[in-house]
């Protein structure tokens, strides 16, 4: 019944990781339709101006609702080195995003102590990609 | 630059140094460790293991650098990707989920908690520079990285801890506050400081020069501050 929900690692540049996450089939993501997935992007990257605009005016790492766009929202973490984890969903409650952010923010940060792996780079471990999904599905459903 | 390790000692747990240990497991299960500094087994590094295998980055580096200046910027590029991840392991441990999002709060989470992760111990002090608001000095009266190292007089004003200046900058860059910082060994003054509770290094003679780490931060990030502060 649920939309799927959008998550994107953004770096300073440009997105690290992507992953579409259908938190109510026990599979992957199934193929949505295309427009709607484009826009999803388009709605989550639209909101990166706003997610500059107050970093700066609170220390917390976890930045809530940043923007909302027809039924749906944009949450926002933050990393120490400023890197953004950002979820386009359709209204889960703050708690739950939080946790599931944290989770996602653990798995971050031992990636990033791998010597091979080089700081804001696209993200292509497969088993990252496989626990940002499983903690998505045990959190966000 | 000659290196003189006196024997392999085996390390002082006062000089613990972030250790990463191999496994089969995907590093993805590992623990990380949730106290600030230190790894999840309390396990830490050897003095001379680093001290050996960081002669031979010094000797690597200077046999490919054409200049003094050249050699110590490699030295700090070498750092700064340590500083990257330095930051995000320090922060994650300080169990906190708060960033530092101001000039002076920054500064101290370097001179405090990374200085604790890396070194084992706080920085010995912080300082601003009367001349240049921009300007921030951190000392180190016993810098790690220079612990084995005497400079030969060729190579003139070279501080050893250029590494540990890329790591600063490293962690200052990532957090969003750009920074050229330099290291400097200046001579210590008579009774400038005393050592508390005896030497930390025994066996070695009391250091004579401290490390000095001069920050120097761009100007959008000082006109930011400035901004915040209203």
């Amino acid at each position: 019944m649920s939309a799927p929900v959008l998550f994107v690692i953004v770096g300073k540049n440009e997105p690290l990781f992507e992953a579409e996450i259908d938190t109510h089939s026990s599979v992957g993501a199934p193929g949505q339709n295309d427009l709607s997935t484009r826009q999803n992007y388009f709605v989550l990257h639209s909101a990166l101006d706003l997610v500059e605009k107050s970093a700066w005016t609170t220390n917390s790492m976890y930045l809530r609702v940043v923007d909302k766009v027809n039924h749906q929202q944009v949450s926002t973490f933050l990393t120490a080195a400023n890197v953004k984890f950002m979820l386009l969903h359709g209204g889960k409650g703050e708690e739950v995003v939080k946790n599931f952010f944290n989770e996602v923010y653990g798995y971050y940060v031992k990636l990033s102590m791998n010597p091979f792996y080089k700081y804001d780079t696209p993200i292509t471990s497969k088993a990252f990609e496989a626990r940002v999904r499983a903690a998505a599905r045990a959190y966000l459903s | 630059v000659e290196l003189c390790p006196i024997s392999p000692l085996s390390f002082s747990p006062k000089q613990a140094i972030c250790a990463m240990s191999r496994s089969s497991s995907s590093i993805l299960d590992r623990p990380l460790g949730r106290s600030a500094g230190r790894s999840p087994d309390g396990s830490v590094v050897s003095l001379s293991a680093f001290a050996y295998v960081y002669s031979e980055l010094v000797q690597y580096h200077q046999g490919r650098a054409a200049s003094i200046s050249e050699l110590e910027r490699r030295l700090e590029s070498a750092g700064y990707g340590v500083g990257l991840k330095v930051l995000e392991m320090t922060a994650y441990r300080a169990k906190e989920t708060k960033r530092e999002t101001r000039l002076m709060s920054i500064l101290h989470f370097v001179s405090a908690s990374v200085w604790k992760a890396l070194f084992g111990k706080a920085a010995d002090s912080l300082e601003r520079s009367i001349d240049h608001t921009d300007e921030f000095m951190i000392i180190d009266y016993e810098p790690l990285a220079s612990t084995f190292v005497s400079v030969p007089p060729d190579l003139g004003q070279l501080s050893a801890d250029a590494y540990v200046s890329g790591i600063i900058a490293g962690v200052l860059d990532g957090a969003g506050f750009s920074a050229r910082v330099t290291a400097h060994s200046v001579t210590v003054e008579e009774g400038e400081y005393t050592k508390q509770g005896g030497n930390s290094m025994p066996g070695l003679p009391p250091r004579k020069d401290k490390a000095v780490f001069l920050v120097k931060f761009s100007p959008e990030v000082l006109s930011r501050d400035a901004a915040l502060e209203r």
